[in-house]
């Protein structure tokens, strides 16, 4: 190792030359990812400090159980580890894209930048359709003495401890129609909704088996804040990422770097799509796994 | 370096080793199967956190030291990309410092926050009596309550 020896001797501060041996460009993209960082970070540590100062937390397990094309089936942690490893391995063809850029391989950077971006699409793809879920999946809650339907949005949390079975009965007789049509349609599949709303309210109570109903309480409102906000930013890091991927393509389309003689500006757009992915690495350990 | 064109960027003074294709191969290969184990392994700590929580009597001191785990299992995945995937580890220390030192600063902003917010529940269910009572979950094992008879001394 020669040329490492040549590294550690060099006086890096006696001056003519970088100290930090890094063109002016990366070192600055990697100042802005060291900002970006303690960006994440407050904003995770901030959802940190108002999870602790809560007596209940919703369980990750409880709220991401969906998969697509799967119903109602009960599937904990299964699609965020399918997102996991999209950004996973599109990170690993960044790396190979960067790599064929050192060695001036233009039809390879493209290939590999062309993966990096169908990897980032397809986890654009995923994150839609959870928030879609999230948003429009509406559940049975017992919010203010009544049971309502709510989906998970920025003001109301679906996921509460489980109400009591006294609790939901004395509420159900508060609830509207609307909400017990539904509860007994859950419950007895074969009545449509309009006939169910034409029915008196006590036959509709009748119908409804209140021991086999698994309401929960309104949760922590913060809870939908945090995670729309933390992973709609992380979401938008992933995006700009695939913009600048698209760019970046199209430049090494253009023989921009070719002539430039180097493909720096392919490390610079690297570097950056790494760090979508270190973010979602800690989004992930917030939100699904913890 | 005469390899590298003239083109490169005055800042660079020193050129890191030339890595062979195979070297270079072998290394990505090896991170991306850590990075999949790790992940797998998280994935599977998760799940058993889920069946503690199901269980009869969920251990709460397992469900954290697993959480724990988690987190250093995140930690090492953070270490693997960054260094290998983003090259940190390749620059020269001077340079690694600069970024590695400020990211320093997360101990204390992570504790002291964190302690922040459990003060403040702390001191809500001393003196807010709403508070505790709302936002506490009345059973325990409330997954179970529907097959058990209710309590009477509950409203």
């Amino acid at each position: 190792m020669a040329t490492t020896a040549t590294a550690h001797q060099t006086k890096w501060w006696s001056g003519g030359k970088s100290p930090f041996n890094l063109e002016y460009g990366k070192l600055m993209m990697w100042y802005f990812l060291m900002s970006d960082a303690f960006t994440f970070g407050a904003f995770l540590i901030s959802y940190g400090s108002i999870r602790f100062s809560q007596n209940f937390w919703p369980d990750p397990n409880v709220v991401f159980n969906a998969f697509p094309g799967a119903g109602h089936s009960n599937l904990p942690l299964a699609f965020v580890s399918v997102m996991t490893f999209i950004l996973i391995i599109s990170s690993v063809t960044m790396v190979l894209a960067v790599h064929a850029g050192h060695k001036g391989d233009k039809q390879g950077v493209i290939k590999w930048l062309g993966w990096t971006i169908v990897g980032g699409l397809a986890f654009l793809g995923c994150q839609a359709w959870e928030w879609h879920h999230l948003i429009t999946g509406e559940h049975a809650t017992l919010i203010d003495g009544q049971i309502q339907w709510v989906g998970q949005t920025t003001r109301v949390n679906p996921w509460g401890a489980l109400a009591g079975i006294d609790d939901v009965a004395a509420a159900l007789k508060n609830s509207s129609q609307h909400s017990l049509a539904l509860l007994a349609h859950e419950q007895n599949h074969s009545l449509v909704h309009e006939e169910l709303m034409g029915m008196p309210k006590e036959k509709l109570l009748g119908m409804i088996n209140t021991a086999e109903l698994h309401v929960r309480a309104n949760g922590p409102v913060a809870f939908g804040g945090y995670f729309y906000g933390i992973t709609g930013f992380h979401g938008f890091h992933v995006f700009s990422g695939v913009i600048i991927n698209i760019i970046m393509v199209i430049m090494t389309q253009k023989d921009v770097f070719q002539k430039r003689g180097h493909y720096l500006m392919i490390e610079k757009a690297g570097l950056y799509w790494q760090f979508v992915d270190l973010v979602w690495v800690f989004v992930f350990l917030c939100f699904y796994l913890i | 370096m005469e390899h590298q064109s003239s083109a490169m960027p005055s800042e660079i003074t020193f050129h890191h080793p030339h890595q062979s294709d195979e070297e270079f191969r072998k290394k990505v290969r090896k991170t991306t199967i850590l990075l999949s184990v790790i992940t797998v392994i998280e994935l599977a700590i998760g799940l058993s956190i889920y069946t503690i929580h199901k269980g009869e009597n969920p251990s709460h001191l397992l469900v954290l030291m697993f959480k724990g785990v988690v987190c250093i299992l995140t930690l090492a995945k953070a270490y693997y990309i960054v260094s290998v995937f983003m090259h940190l580890g390749d620059e020269i220390r001077n340079m690694i410092m600069t970024i590695v030192v400020p990211l320093l600063l997360f101990i204390w902003f992570i504790i002291a926050f964190i302690a922040d917010g459990n003060s403040y529940k702390n001191l809500r269910n001393t003196y807010d009596p709403h508070f505790k009572e709302s936002t506490t979950p009345k059973e325990h094992h409330a997954e179970k309550q529907a097959h058990e008879e209710p309590k009477p001394g509950k409203q």
